[in-house]
């Protein structure tokens, strides 16, 4: 009589331990399916929102460039050479993490070719753009 | 956080976007290039800010390395070389471009599209784009570059099955790109940066120099389609966005100078144009002779003008004559002349060039007219000056159809009651053609340095 409590406490601890494993492995199942979701799908879904982006703004730049006057076509050149430059976004991201690495030294050097887009394509602009003067 | 950096790209997407607006005329020009740097500031911050981004002293070093040295260049050149700052300039976005993916391709955790060796397809597809983009507009912009500056030959250098070479090339870039896809392998990614990089040298080598307009415009718009291809692969609409404007800025450009010089974009490409002239010996057109005139001759029919046109060429740049030529035209003014400037989109030696050559010079851009806008008054003019300019103003290009140049667009000087055309000897222009235009009735050669001339012409006018 008194072995029937002991074997019903021992059938319960085993089945909450399967039931606990069983537990971990459903998260670790729901946890790949997630990281699946983004790592296929989500990226190519951006792939298409991406292009689609690209698309608009390509319409964008031509409607807005034909409006830029002849007279102002060099400074054109030299300021979309400046915001071209906006790539230090990516070179930021390569050269931030804490420790040294191939990649950090890659985004570092981006980095600086970037920023001298920067600076000069925006001040060479500045430059032409202040000699623009009106008559008298 | 999560929500806030896309919402600040996108406010930087678009003050880019109005500072392309902003050129639209001289008055705005200003207020939109304070948009762009606002917009770039904003982009740069975001980034800074993420929670991806640990350590910023390799950053700010790097920042602080680059600005300086952009800030030097910027504030020293010359305004006639701003064409191979411009090239230079290109070239460095390409190289960042290269840099950026290279660093992408060995740590894909750090951008969220895969880890080392596992990086997703779609990833990889655009990471090679714009890798081969970006080498190809880096060594491509290099010597561009070079010829600009005169330390490559601007005569076209072509060798025999060059565009076979080519397409090999571009060929061997799709395979390889498909191999990295395949198989993810590091040495197949290095060997498209290279094949990229010789790409570019034998695409721009055999362009030749009166060219070069096209190919600084074309060098541009890749530089933003290579900005584009990284956006794609960063998953950085911000990236996307101005890649496109850039992209399409630099196409238009391509397309207005293409249409300047009356050559369709792939005959520039395949390169080759400017080598093949013989120029005919000086002072002999037919039986023509040309009429040589002097300083004092240029100085009287000037002075009892009334409606006086100038040509500036690129040539004028060279001699550093436009001081001198604004000083003449405003004496010519204080006379009751009237003077404006006609421009051909070719003029200098990137569209617009011309443009900030005469406004450095104080030249207001309210008596700067283009080629559209004026052609039609050199009917009514009393004289066209035309000072370092050639093949824009070869009438060759509308009545001689075996002429290199025939269907060019070109200022009718030659309409003018007289032409005074300033050149240093009988020799032909940039492009090596004939201009029968020296033989003309109306045509006065006043043969001699441009600045000099033009400097003799303003002791005559004023004594």
């Amino acid at each position: 009589m008194q072995d029937q409590p002991t074997t019903l406490t021992n059938e319960a601890l085993n089945l909450s331990i399967t039931a606990e494993q069983l537990s971990d492995q459903a998260h670790k199942l729901a946890l790949d399916i997630s990281s699946y979701n983004f790592a296929t799908s989500g990226h190519e879904s951006f792939v298409m929102m991406g292009f689609t982006i690209f698309v608009l703004a390509c319409f964008v730049g031509y409607y807005v460039v034909w409006r830029v006057t002849p007279a102002l076509h060099s400074p054109l050149m030299a300021i979309t050479n400046a915001i071209s430059s906006v790539i230090i976004v990516g070179a930021l991201i390569a050269s931030g993490p804490d420790n040294m690495s191939f990649s950090k030294i890659m985004g570092f050097i981006a980095v600086v070719l970037a920023s001298i887009n920067i600076f000069g394509g925006f001040i060479v602009t500045r430059r032409m753009l202040s000699m623009f003067k009106k008559k008298g | 956080m999560e929500t806030l950096a896309p919402l600040l790209y996108l406010v930087s997407s678009v003050l880019f976007i109005l500072a392309l607006r902003g050129l639209s005329h001289p008055e705005t020009s200003r207020q939109g290039l304070n948009f762009g740097i606002l917009g770039m500031c904003i982009a740069i911050l975001t980034t800074l800010i993420t929670p991806a981004i640990p350590s910023y002293g390799l950053i700010i070093g790097g920042i602080v390395i680059g600005g300086t040295i952009g800030t030097i260049t910027a504030l020293r050149i010359k305004m006639t070389a701003l064409p191979q700052l411009v090239a230079a300039f290109h070239s460095l976005v390409g190289l960042a471009a290269v840099c950026v993916a290279i660093a992408a391709f060995h740590n894909p955790e750090a951008y969220g599209i895969g880890t080392l060796g596992h990086i997703h397809i779609s990833s990889l597809i655009e990471m090679c784009l714009g890798v081969a983009i970006g080498a190809i507009t880096f060594s491509g912009s290099i010597v561009a570059w070079g010829k600009l500056q005169g330390i490559i030959s601007g005569k076209p250098l072509s060798f025999s099955g060059q565009h076979l070479f080519n397409i090999c090339f571009a060929l061997a870039l799709i395979l390889m790109t498909a191999l990295v896809c395949l198989t993810g392998s590091t040495s197949v990614f290095w060997g498209i940066i290279l094949v990229s990089l010789v790409l570019g040298v034998t695409l721009i080598i055999p362009i030749g120099g009166a060219d070069m307009p096209v190919i600084v415009s074309m060098l541009n718009s890749y530089s933003g389609w290579a900005a584009a291809g990284i956006g794609f692969t960063l998953q950085n609409p911000l990236l996307i966005i101005t890649g496109a404007l850039v992209g399409a800025s630099g196409a238009i450009l391509s397309y207005i100078m293409c249409k300047g010089m009356n050559r369709s974009f792939l005959s520039v490409l395949l390169g080759g144009f400017g080598a093949d002239h013989t120029p005919t010996a000086a002072g002999g057109y037919g039986d023509k002779a040309a009429k040589i005139g002097s300083a004092d001759d240029a100085a009287f029919i000037m002075k009892n003008a009334a409606r006086v046109i100038i040509v500036p060429g690129y040539g004028m740049a060279v001699a550093q004559a436009q001081h001198v030529v604004r000083e003449m035209a405003d004496i010519l003014k204080a006379h009751g002349v009237d003077v404006r400037y006609a421009i051909h989109p070719v003029a200098g030696r990137m569209p617009g060039h011309m443009n900030v050559l005469l406004a450095e010079a104080n030249v207001p851009y309210d008596e700067v007219f283009e080629l559209d806008d004026i052609n039609r008054d050199f009917a009514q003019a009393d004289v066209a000056y035309v000072i370092g300019a050639n093949d824009i103003t070869n009438p060759a290009a509308k009545n001689d159809s075996s002429s290199p140049i025939y269907g060019m667009p070109v200022l009718d000087v030659e309409r003018a009651k007289t032409v005074l055309f300033v050149k240093r000897s009988m020799g032909s222009g940039y492009a090596g053609i004939d201009n029968p235009l020296f033989f003309g009735d109306n045509t006065l050669m006043l043969l001699g340095d441009a600045k000099k001339m033009t400097e003799e012409i303003v002791k005559a006018i004023e004594s």
